[in-house]
């Protein structure tokens, strides 16, 4: 859990609460951790497709498929990694099922194999994402870091804590070993949990719950990222100044113009100073807050760069560029 | 110009007895459905009750449903009308099923069969059914004249469609009987080879799953179809109750691309089941004030910081373009929705400045998405 560990993390694990933006962030972050040379799997999993939009690319497959180049020449891949594919990539490892495979698919067979052992269908994507971990490609890794749009927090202690789901499988044999294998690497410093949150009560509160899940379960919790933090220059400015200002300016001065103008300053002040009490929050969690700014036209592929620029020095280490990775960013 | 969605109109009309609201996770279906309800009770007098399913904590406290006993609790504090409220326990709903159409020996047997446990409390179809099973459940009391529905917080809006019918494929053991019957020879060609596959299946996944799992869910399904005839029954008559005209489905969306193409498929998934969808309510709009477009604040700015780089006026002009843009970048997303569903009335609600969590909040979210008309575009 120290920072230390951190930076040997090879697989970040993305959550955060629906809307907070988890996905852009798990993208961002495979933009930030894809330095000169290197390579990152970014995956998810449910075939939500949340990614290739990112990256105006077509839909991603099971297959892992070159999506964009990283933050100063890095390459990321994308993929997508269902349950049944998995189950079959597995079996084909161990079995050598051959066409029947096909057959079983088609027949519902491999839909109802999974979905009868909710824990074997967790321990699939997650295997999968070990064996991305793990693989090597002549004489190296294949991949210098997996990034994974994992489920939202309600769901991601339950996904993570595969060991506990497989009490219902059968303990010795192949898929025995594979889960324990794949808990070793879940729960050791090769992977970090990164939490995604805005600034905002229930976001906030929830991190905050997961985080205690985590730990619960012994998982490791690498940032918190706040995300979508809006920025505005605190100033101090009365109506009347505004009204001035606009006509110096050219503008039209009529009283619903400033009145709105500083309705909705005062709400952007405000918004900028409970930023403050939330990110306090989050770093009595004792774990390290990045923050990423919101962007106003939404995350668009060079929104995604922007936003790979502001984590690379905390979040993604920056080994590569020999920095010292300063603990919060 | 999109048709504009009159939710008083709608809550108001003693016809309507159901109102789902579905959409993605995070667009604040929760909120909406207990606002929509409370609006129900106190504007038309109804007698709501809201079925939520994950709600957040403050918010449950205030209507009341701290205690999670799977039953509707009278919200205090209600002006008009009566609101009721509860939190969905799908674990309980499951047992309650299984307890009313059995012998509490037949009951006993199935709680303590491993695979109930596993699907009663983990199966991803499960929560969507047990909504739908409580809604049923709701519904055949006659206590209230409106039940809002708040949906689970699926991956996809669409799993509450799908789900049911996939947890009742599952149960009704089609797929079960195939490999336990893995006789080959049997009735068609087609059927032999899946047999075949069948048998190296059965012995693959005996050796995956644990050999007492196939066994689990044959012994599981078996009590379960001689008790109540299938599971698929009970999904498909569930499913044609919400088809009837006395159902309301509002789709629920926040102006991002993910959410806005979630509400696209579902609308379009409605339309093809012949579902009765009333609209659409775009939540979390960036909320603006004042009527200048941010090209025109931006330029007025700069030349204002030409003069004085610290002008507090240019910071004020900044922040007011900060928020058009970021308005004019949800509207072109939202008009994804107006695009693609052309028929559909609409309801686009600015974001509110607190978070909703009290009655007071519920009260001023659903005036505020009831009354008057979205502003203009």
């Amino acid at each position: 859990m120290s920072a230390t560990a951190r930076n040997a993390s090879r697989l970040h694990i993305v959550t955060g609460k629906g809307g907070t933006g988890k996905t852009s962030v798990a993208a961002a972050l495979a933009l930030a951790l894809a330095g000169p040379g290197r390579r990152v799997l970014l995956v998810e999993v449910e075939g939500r497709q949340g990614i290739a939009p990112l990256f105006d690319a077509a839909s991603l497959g099971y297959e892992e498929r070159h999506l964009a180049a990283g933050l100063d020449g890095g390459e990321v891949f994308g993929q997508s990694v269902g349950a049944d594919e998995a189950l079959l990539d597995y079996l084909a490892m161990f079995y050598r099922l051959g066409s029947a495979g096909k057959v079983l698919q088609k027949t519902g067979a491999i839909d109802f194999a999974t979905t009868i052992a909710p824990g074997l269908r967790d321990i699939l994507l997650t295997g999968k994402l070990k064996e991305a971990v793990s693989r090597t490609e002549s004489g190296r890794m294949a991949y210098d870091a997996v990034v994974l749009d994992a489920p939202p927090t309600g769901r991601v202690v339950k996904f993570l804590n595969v060991t506990v789901e497989s009490g219902r499988l059968a303990k010795t044999g192949p898929i025995g070993n594979h889960s324990r294998s794949v808990a070793r690497m879940l729960h050791s410093s090769l992977t970090a949990v990164h939490l995604v949150t805005t600034p905002a009560a229930m976001p906030v509160q929830e991190t905050a719950d997961a985080y205690r899940e985590l730990m619960a379960a012994d998982l490791p919790v690498g940032h918190v990222v706040l995300n979508k933090v809006a920025g505005a220059k605190a100033v101090e400015v009365a109506a009347e100044e505004v009204g001035a200002g606009l006509e110096r300016a050219g503008l039209h001065a009529d009283g619903a113009l400033v009145a709105g103008l500083m309705e909705e300053y005062a709400s952007a002040r405000a918004e900028i100073e409970s930023v403050g009490a939330y990110r306090e929050r989050l770093e009595r969690l004792g774990r390290p807050v990045a923050e990423l700014p919101l962007l106003p036209e939404g995350v668009d592929l060079s929104g995604l760069y922007q936003l790979a620029r502001v984590l690379r020095p905390g979040v993604a280490g920056g080994r590569r560029t020999g920095k010292g990775a300063p603990d919060a960013a | 110009m999109r048709p504009e969605l009159d939710l008083d109109a709608l809550l108001g009309d003693g016809g309507k007895h159901v109102i789902a609201c579905c959409g993605s996770g995070g667009v604040g279906k929760t909120t909406t459905a207990a606002a929509l309800a409370l609006r129900a009770a106190e504007a038309h007098g109804r007698r709501a009750v809201v079925l939520t399913i994950d709600p957040a904590r403050r918010l449950a406290q205030s209507l009341g449903m701290e205690a999670l006993d799977n039953t509707p609790r009278p919200v205090a504090g209600v002006r008009g009308g009566s609101l009721d409220a509860m939190m969905l326990d799908m674990k309980r709903t499951f047992d309650e099923v299984v307890a009313s159409h059995t012998t509490p020996e037949r009951a006993a047997e199935i709680f303590a069969n491993p695979f109930y446990q596993a699907v009663s409390s983990t199966f991803s179809g499960t929560q969507e059914y047990m909504a739908m099973e409580k809604l049923g459940q709701l519904r055949a009391t006659g206590r209230w004249d409106l039940i809002v529905l708040d949906t689970p917080p699926s991956r996809s809006a669409l799993d509450f469609l799908d789900a049911p019918a996939r947890l009742a494929r599952l149960l009704d053991g089609r797929v079960i009987r195939l490999l336990s019957a893995a006789t080959p020879g049997s009735r068609r060609s087609m059927l032999s080879l899946m047999g075949a596959s069948a048998a190296v299946f059965t012995r693959v996944f005996n050796k995956v799953l644990g050999g007492h799992l196939l066994t689990d869910v044959a012994e599981f399904t078996a009590s379960l179809e001689d008790t109540f005839g299938g599971f698929r029954k009970r999904a498909e008559a569930t499913f044609r109750a919400l088809q009837g005209d006395q159902t309301s489905f509002l789709v629920i969306a926040a102006p991002e691309p993910a959410a806005v193409g979630e509400a696209v498929y579902f609308t379009r998934r409605l339309t093809e089941e012949r579902m009765p969808l009333d609209g659409m309510i775009l939540n979390r709009l960036t909320p603006v004030a004042a009527d200048l477009s941010a090209e025109r604040a931006l330029g007025a700015a700069a030349a204002l910081e030409e003069a004085d780089a610290d002008d507090p006026v240019a910071a004020v002009l900044r922040t007011h373009a900060d928020l058009a843009r970021r308005r004019a970048a949800e509207e072109r997303v939202a008009a994804r929705y107006a695009a693609a569903c052309p028929a559909v009335p609409q309801r686009w609600l600015p974001a509110l400045g607190v978070e909703v969590v009290d009655l007071d909040d519920l009260r001023a979210f659903g005036a505020a998405a009831a009354g008057g008309s979205s502003p203009v575009v």
